[in-house]
């Protein structure tokens, strides 16, 4: 079951009095990298929750679509979806390869622990580091395994939230060819980030939400520029 | 069966990472034997009421349940911490897995930690209470892994909705404990009528257990998914 677009429409989400947000729509599809930009507390993460089907909107509908069917919204479409937050998702008392096994038993990934091991030197950690529990590892070393994890199954749809908060120059470079394999691959990718020059180049949808609200949306073919980028993102998120 | 391998899978998870770092049980081992003692102090053998001796190996099953219930409160707190401190209870809930597994992967997890503390407090109730605790293994152990299984549904379910709360070590006890008292009740019922060696008052309240296990296992099973979701 992959997944190759997926369809926003009316969405609302309220957290008591507070508008998080209102009345969004928004088409995502698969083999381009749709970057949803805006200022704090604009209700990104929030769209990425619903999105995640984890937080249930109040109004409107996310549909998962496969050859222009919805599919429906159970455990299996669940495994379709993978998600890099702001938690590395990542068991500190174990190591590497025992947090890549677990993951991988619960998203019944196939040839798992060959798997892991390609995605870890993919995501460029030091096999010294593999047996090393989770606990121990910088910033930067929890955002890779933390890639690591959400690439383990191969998931259609990929929602990042800043996934290069904490990453080097390498790890950055890491993530951003990641993204690109899994838009050749027909995934479906949607990327929170304020830092847009890590973006540039692989965007080619912009979004951006301000006060709950989709302010501005538009795709190019040909890609955004990291200049680009920003001028959109300053024009319409202020 | 998938169903099953994933509760295993969940709870080996946490049994792994707890049996790595022992902080969870010496912690809840450490307090339930501290408890244990305190009242042993507090209670001689043979504490003088008013007019009469009194034997306090008849307090026993009292101690022997507080000090498991408090205890595996500090567990059971520290538990679902660990779930969220790196997100991954959140990372859980978007697995393609039966949510109900997930609850049933903490819940034996839990239930796991709960029998150690009761390995080291049941011995050392009976030892310092002089309590004849052994004369009944099967429904003494009978009675302690009912009573473990209704704490750690339970309070597994309680725990999970907390998560987010800020305020919940506080808010813990003050939601959890009214809905464990009937199963303390209980579990201390047996466990006193098992000393008296009134073993046909023991099974009806083993029976109560195996109730109220019954029904909150199934309740929690059909309602953890809608208490986790935001």
């Amino acid at each position: 079951m992959s997944i190759d677009a997926v369809e926003v429409r009316g969405l609302g989400k309220r957290y008591g009095l507070h508008r998080a947000l209102h009345d969004v729509d928004l088409d995502l599809h698969a083999g381009g990298v749709c970057a949803l930009l805006g200022p704090n507390g604009a209700g990104k993460s929030t769209l990425l929750g619903i999105l995640s089907s984890i937080v249930k909107p109040n109004a409107g509908v996310v549909r998962y679509l496969r050859a222009g069917e919805a599919l429906a919204a159970d455990a299996s479409l669940r495994r379709e979806i993978g998600v890099v937050a702001h938690e590395s998702f990542l068991y500190t008392g174990l190591t590497a390869l025992e947090n890549l096994d677990f993951w991988g038993q619960l998203y019944q990934v196939e040839g798992l622990e060959q798997r892991s091991r390609d995605l870890l030197r993919e995501v460029g950690l030091d096999e010294k580091a593999w047996e090393r529990t989770a606990g121990t590892y910088s910033r930067g070393m929890l955002q890779r395994l933390s890639v690591a994890r959400t690439m383990l199954h191969e998931p259609s749809v990929l929602l990042l939230d800043e996934p290069f908060t904490g990453l080097d120059r390498g790890g950055s470079q890491a993530l951003a060819e990641a993204l690109s394999g899994a838009v050749k691959r027909g995934a479906v990718v949607l990327v929170i980030t304020h830092d847009l020059e890590s973006i540039a180049g692989i965007t080619t949808h912009v979004a951006v939400l301000r006060r709950g609200k989709l302010a501005f949306e538009e795709r190019r073919a040909s890609g955004y520029s990291f200049e680009e980028l920003k001028d959109t993102y300053h024009s319409h998120s202020e | 069966m998938d169903f099953l391998r994933y509760v295993k899978t969940l709870a080996w998870k946490d049994v792994r990472v707890e049996f790595r770092s022992r902080e969870i049980i010496y912690t809840m081992s450490f307090f339930a034997a501290m408890v244990v003692l305190l009242f042993s102090f507090a209670f001689s053998r043979q504490s003088a009421t008013s007019s009469e001796m009194m034997d306090v190996s008849d307090l026993s099953p009292g101690f022997v349940w507080v000090a498991v219930l408090f205890a595996g409160t500090l567990g059971l707190s520290r538990a679902f911490d660990r779930e969220r401190e790196t997100g991954t209870m959140r990372a859980l809930l978007l697995a393609p897995i039966p949510r109900a597994a997930i609850f049933l992967g903490k819940s034996v997890a839990i239930a796991i930690m709960v029998l150690v503390v009761q390995a080291v407090v049941v011995p050392l109730v009976a030892l310092f209470f002089d309590a004849p605790l052994f004369a009944h293994p099967l429904p003494l152990v009978i009675t302690l892994l009912l009573g473990t299984i209704g704490f750690s549904v339970v309070g597994s379910v309680f725990a999970a909705m907390l998560l987010k709360a800020g305020s919940r070590d506080v808010l813990l006890p003050v939601v959890l404990y009214p809905i464990l008292v009937p199963l303390f009740i209980a579990a201390i019922k047996a466990t006193a009528a098992m000393l008296d060696g009134s073993l046909e008052d023991c099974w009806f309240w083993i029976r109560f257990l195996a109730v109220y296990d019954t029904i909150f296992l199934i309740a929690a099973l059909w309602t953890f998914e809608s208490l986790v979701i935001e």
